[in-house]
């Protein structure tokens, strides 16, 4: 009797979150709809307008999908110098030592500051700097919030890649150095296509995080409505327009917040599902 | 037993993996030219790793140290730069390490590739032939050449291994257990080639496997926790052993 009753509490108890997921789900696509089906979806999409003069309300997208893709990919980009030699410090040539473990443990730190903190550096730290190097008038925009971005994501894929790189079995390493391959050698023709597959995925799941990154973000890139014209200009991001406008938005311009947000969390979804995708065929090999 | 210039030298050979422990103690042994001397002993005994010392394969992994002198072709190769060594000295390992991601022609070419050494296509061409007929490959790969070494059964991958480690003309080839991973019928066919090959490069083998090193190597080494207990012909050494240690490795009384 007592197992039973147990088993129906644990039961219910995990059916809750499929059900809140469902929810949210259903809700943001109820409460996009409006939006959506007032501008036609790929006008919606398409349109970079976002006037919110009442009477002539025009909301598109694609300024803020821009400005999440741009700020993305060069957050990626940035972040590639510094995570893969972090990864490889750590898998390969520190590999289990005290070293590599400090240098993981302090990576893995990144990890653990609130974006807010990020977003109070980024501003009071790294905007002068933007600023004094001439490198933008205002200092926040596209770029700024991208290097710090760029920051943000380099303990994810780092100690993933990490994960990949240690993988890698000793005998084809050992096999590659009797052959006379010098470290850098082994690195490159033997360690990276090995962990090749598994480095990549890791990097997948690094621009899921940063997608979806929204307070550092709405703090540096300026928030403006435009497309983007250049990358030191402003911008706003998916995350950043909603994080920004949701306050005073009502109706249709609610709707089109909402519609936006759908649209990223459906991104997100599909780059974290393809990354866990890669992972597991990763770790058959 | 005299072995005149010999290719391989150990002197005073002691390799350590922590202090005050050693795997190998005082080794002194000269390896023949163009032979094949097989290294025998119990799990353990340090055979493995005098061979890896052999071409600084201990190198790899700081915690090892060894002393002594390994001269190859009377130079101390302790003083040597590692890579050209191992050049020189190529290996076979216990388990087939071809190079997943590589294909059956690129594994070949993987020494010079790793290397960063440039060959014309038709030099290509040429060692991939000469090394894969060398192992007795050739007819059955040369249609695949392109497949990648994985797909290749076990007997196969090790011999693409040992025309990967010939296609740099090394002066010795060392092998760790070579077959211990294989089937009869694959190794005896990687036996026979070893014996095939000793004209072109001397051939120091490790081998769990007595009746392995019986058949195929001239000379025999037997090791016991770390020392060198006996070095003879192995014509003598499994008829006539000197030491009871040895004789009762052989009659499988030890190890």
């Amino acid at each position: 009797m007592n197992d039973k009753i147990f088993k129906i509490v644990l039961f219910t108890a995990a059916l809750v979150i499929p059900f809140i997921c469902g929810g949210i789900i259903y809700s943001l696509t109820i409460d996009a709809s409006d939006a959506i089906s007032h501008f036609g979806f790929f006008e919606f999409l398409s349109s970079s307008e976002w006037d919110y003069t009442p009477g002539k309300e025009q909301y598109g997208a694609l300024p803020f999908i821009t400005g999440t893709l741009l700020t993305t990919l060069l957050a990626l980009l940035f972040c590639i110098p510094f995570s893969l030699p972090v990864s490889l410090f750590v898998g390969e040539y520190f590999k289990g030592t005290r070293m590599a473990e400090i240098l993981s443990t302090v990576t893995d730190l990144l990890a653990g500051i609130p974006s807010i903190i990020y977003g109070l550096w980024g501003f009071y730290m790294l905007r002068p700097i933007i600023m004094a190097l001439n490198i933008s008038p205002q200092g926040s925009g596209i770029l700024t919030a991208a290097l710090v971005l760029a920051i943000m994501i380099v303990p994810y894929a780092a100690s993933l890649s990490a994960e990949f790189i240690k993988m890698v079995p000793s005998d084809l390493k050992e096999g590659a150095y009797s052959l006379g391959a010098t470290r850098a050698e082994v690195i490159r023709h033997i360690v990276f296509p090995v962990a090749g597959s598994g480095v990549f995925s890791s990097y997948i799941l690094a621009i899921g995080r940063a997608l979806g990154e929204t307070m550092t973000v709405t703090m540096l890139i300026g928030n403006t409505n435009q497309m983007p014209d250049s990358l030191t200009a402003t911008g706003n991001t998916m995350a950043s327009i909603i994080a920004n406008q949701f306050g005073e938005a009502d109706g249709l311009k609610l709707s089109a917040l909402i519609a936006i947000g759908l649209l990223l969390f459906c991104i997100t979804a599909i780059i974290n599902m393809i990354g866990k995708v890669l992972i597991k065929r990763a770790r058959i090999v | 037993m005299e072995i005149i210039e010999p290719i391989i030298e150990f002197k005073n050979v002691c390799v350590s993996y922590a202090k005050n422990t050693m795997a190998v103690k005082y080794v002194n042994a000269a390896v023949a030219r163009n032979s094949i001397t097989a290294i025998m002993g119990p799990s353990g005994c340090g055979k493995s790793t005098l061979l890896r010392a052999a071409n600084l394969m201990h190198m790899l992994y700081p915690n090892i140290t060894v002393g002594g002198e390994i001269l190859l072709n009377g130079k101390n190769i302790l003083d040597m730069e590692p890579i050209e060594v191992r050049r020189r000295v190529g290996m076979v390992f216990q388990r087939p390490t071809p190079f997943p991601t590589m294909s059956i022609y690129d594994n070949v070419l993987a020494g010079f590739s790793l290397n960063g050494i440039r060959l014309s296509k038709s030099q290509k061409e040429q060692i991939v032939e000469t090394s894969l007929r060398n192992v007795s490959l050739w007819d059955e790969v040369k249609d695949v050449l392109n497949k990648k070494g994985t797909f290749l059964s076990g007997g196969q991958q090790q011999r693409l291994c040992i025309a990967r480690a010939l296609a740099l003309k090394p002066d010795v080839l060392l092998m760790d257990e070579p077959t211990s991973a294989l089937d009869p019928i694959a190794t005896k066919h990687i036996e026979e080639l070893l014996v095939q090959l000793k004209d072109e490069v001397t051939i120091l083998i490790v081998t769990h496997n007595m009746g392995q090193a019986k058949r195929i190597s001239e000379r025999s080494m037997f090791m016991y926790l770390g020392e060198l207990i006996e070095y003879d012909d192995s014509a003598k050494m499994f008829t006539d052993p000197r030491d009871e240690r040895t004789k009762a490795y052989l009659t499988g009384k030890m190890g």
